[in-house]
């Protein structure tokens, strides 16, 4: 008799959380490089906040949001690598022959990226917080922050992992990181939609999801409970979790008829 | 009797040409190669001239050919640098497929080889810059600097590109595996973000002011802009660095390719 499907997930996602801190490589981009480039960013954007329109006077509390998607984006990378590597080394083959549950085998893959998402956030708060970032929602915004922090890292693991599925090739899903680049780019991401003056531009970054999630999670910075960001900041995190589970249980269906 | 002839093509030119032909070869018949290498610099191109246009309008900017050409340079300063870099990929792609090891083995003179890939940089450059350039155009970018200052602007952007691939390309030499690409990247990634990339220098503030104020990016970035604009900044400055850099790391690339040739 199998085990109940709680504790299926729970090991699957210890192992995928285990995975991941264990190995310094993978941790590094995933805390480092978005803070490196918020630094960057703060500084090298400062003289925006001159601008008129432009809603704050701290470039820090504006951009800290970025950070957060850069995060959620390097969850994509590495759920989908992870899960390739077990599908090139054979692991995923094997666990499929198990009487393990087929839910339990992406579930607890994502459990993990959850639960890292979560841990991930709270970094990016404490070090921004510490860089003199102001979190106008206060302590109760500090625990939103961290739910669509987690909420936007496993919609984006879903995706990764379905990469993977497909494809059963790290190198394939390390492809699909400059792809997602470029939705941050093209978005409200280094300044407000009121401010980006050219009309084309302007229009891509209203009609790009990113804005808005990018948006949600600024506004519990500088504004402090803006219903209206939220709704939108989370409609699009389920939305992104929602489309990468179905591309889920598609290519989970196929690669487990090829097994 | 003479000595042992020489094998054809087997001098500096003849190896450079072969593995140039080669590389541009299989550089021009990839689309996983060619797209990112031109769409990258276009995707910073509008997003930055596109995104951040507003920031034309900050007290304290002046600059008179207007923001796209401003941010313009910046896409060029790593347009250039970066198709450096990517032939140092290449070069890690051949060791790792075996290729460069039978070339070595294979060449009378090996470095053409050395030569043979900075002509592969060249050339996607000068690929990679006509695209990026003729956006711009197309996007309505103005100059006002003359046709002298333009032929010192690609100018530089060549110097550019060795100075990029003579960094990565020893690296590449070293380490022999596409593993060692972030550490070709990364420095050059950091260096060229720690430049005034969205504001002149005089409008930055703090930490990054001081360390903008050392970078040699900085003189890159301030010199083409003066020459786009033809309000010439720190144009000799710029060059003599670029100069300076393509020794430097010539000797790096070169006392790479011994330590190959020790290994092969």
């Amino acid at each position: 008799m199998s085990a109940p499907i709680t504790a299926q997930i729970w090991a699957l996602a210890k192992r995928s959380t285990l995975k991941t801190l264990r190995q310094p490589f993978q941790m590094f981009p995933i805390v480092f490089f978005p803070l490196i480039l918020l630094a960057v960013n703060a500084s090298g954007l400062r003289s925006a906040t001159l601008l008129r329109g432009f809603p704050t006077h701290s470039y820090i509390s504006f951009a800290i949001a970025v950070a957060f998607i850069q995060g959620a984006m390097f969850s994509l990378i590495n759920t989908g690598t992870n899960l390739a590597e077990d599908i090139e080394s054979g692991f995923f083959n094997r666990l499929a022959l198990t009487p393990m549950r087929r839910l339990a085998l992406i579930a607890g893959l994502l459990v993990g990226v959850a639960a890292l998402g979560a841990l991930q956030s709270g970094v990016y708060i404490l070090i921004g917080l510490l860089f003199g970032a102001h979190l106008d929602a206060g302590a109760a915004g500090a625990l939103v922050v961290i739910v669509l922090g987690s909420l936007a890292a496993t919609g984006f693991g879903a995706i990764g992992c379905a990469t993977a599925l497909k494809t059963g090739s790290g190198e394939a899903v390390q492809g699909m990181f400059p792809l997602f680049f470029v939705f941050i780019f093209l978005s409200s991401s280094n300044l407000p939609r009121n401010l980006l003056k050219t009309g084309w531009f302007h229009t891509i970054a209203n009609w790009n999801p990113i804005s808005y999630l990018i948006e949600a999670f600024r506004s519990l910075f500088i504004f402090g409970w803006d219903a209206a960001a939220l709704e939108r900041g989370f409609a699009v995190a389920l939305g992104i979790l929602l489309v990468g589970l179905g591309f889920v249980v598609l290519t989970l269906r196929g690669r487990l008829q090829r097994t | 009797m003479s000595g042992p002839e020489q094998p054809v093509g087997a001098g500096n030119w003849g190896v450079a040409r072969a593995v140039a032909w080669r590389s541009m070869h299989t550089y021009l018949r990839r689309p996983d190669l060619i797209v990112p290498s031109l769409v990258f610099p276009l995707v910073f191109l509008a997003s930055f001239a596109g995104g951040l246009s507003a920031l034309g309008s900050v007290p304290g900017f002046d600059f008179p050919a207007g923001y796209t050409a401003f941010q313009f340079v910046f896409v060029l300063t790593q347009s250039a640098l970066f198709s450096g870099l990517f032939t140092g990929f290449t070069v890690a792609v051949d060791f790792e497929s075996g290729f460069a090891r039978r070339l070595m083995l294979a060449a009378g003179n090996r470095r053409g080889i050395v030569l043979g890939y900075a002509l592969v940089a060249l050339s996607r450059a000068v690929i990679t810059l006509t695209v990026v350039t003729s956006v711009a155009l197309l996007a309505g970018m103005r100059i006002t600097g003359d046709g002298v200052d333009m032929f010192g602007l690609y100018g530089l952007a060549l110097l550019l590109v060795l100075v990029g691939y003579g960094w990565s390309a020893g690296v590449a030499f070293r380490f022999r595996s596409i593993q060692a690409g972030p550490l070709m990247q990364t420095p050059v990634f950091l260096i060229l973000f720690l430049a005034p990339v969205y504001v002149p220098l005089s409008l930055l503030k703090g930490w990054i002011h001081a360390v903008a104020s050392v970078n040699p990016a900085t003189a890159f970035l301030g010199a083409g802009r003066g020459l786009i604009s033809g309000v010439h900044e720190h144009t000799a400055l710029a060059f003599a660095c670029a100069l300076a850099l393509i020794v430097v790391f010539g000797l790096w690339t070169l006392s790479g390719l011994r330590a190959a040739e020790r290994s092969t």
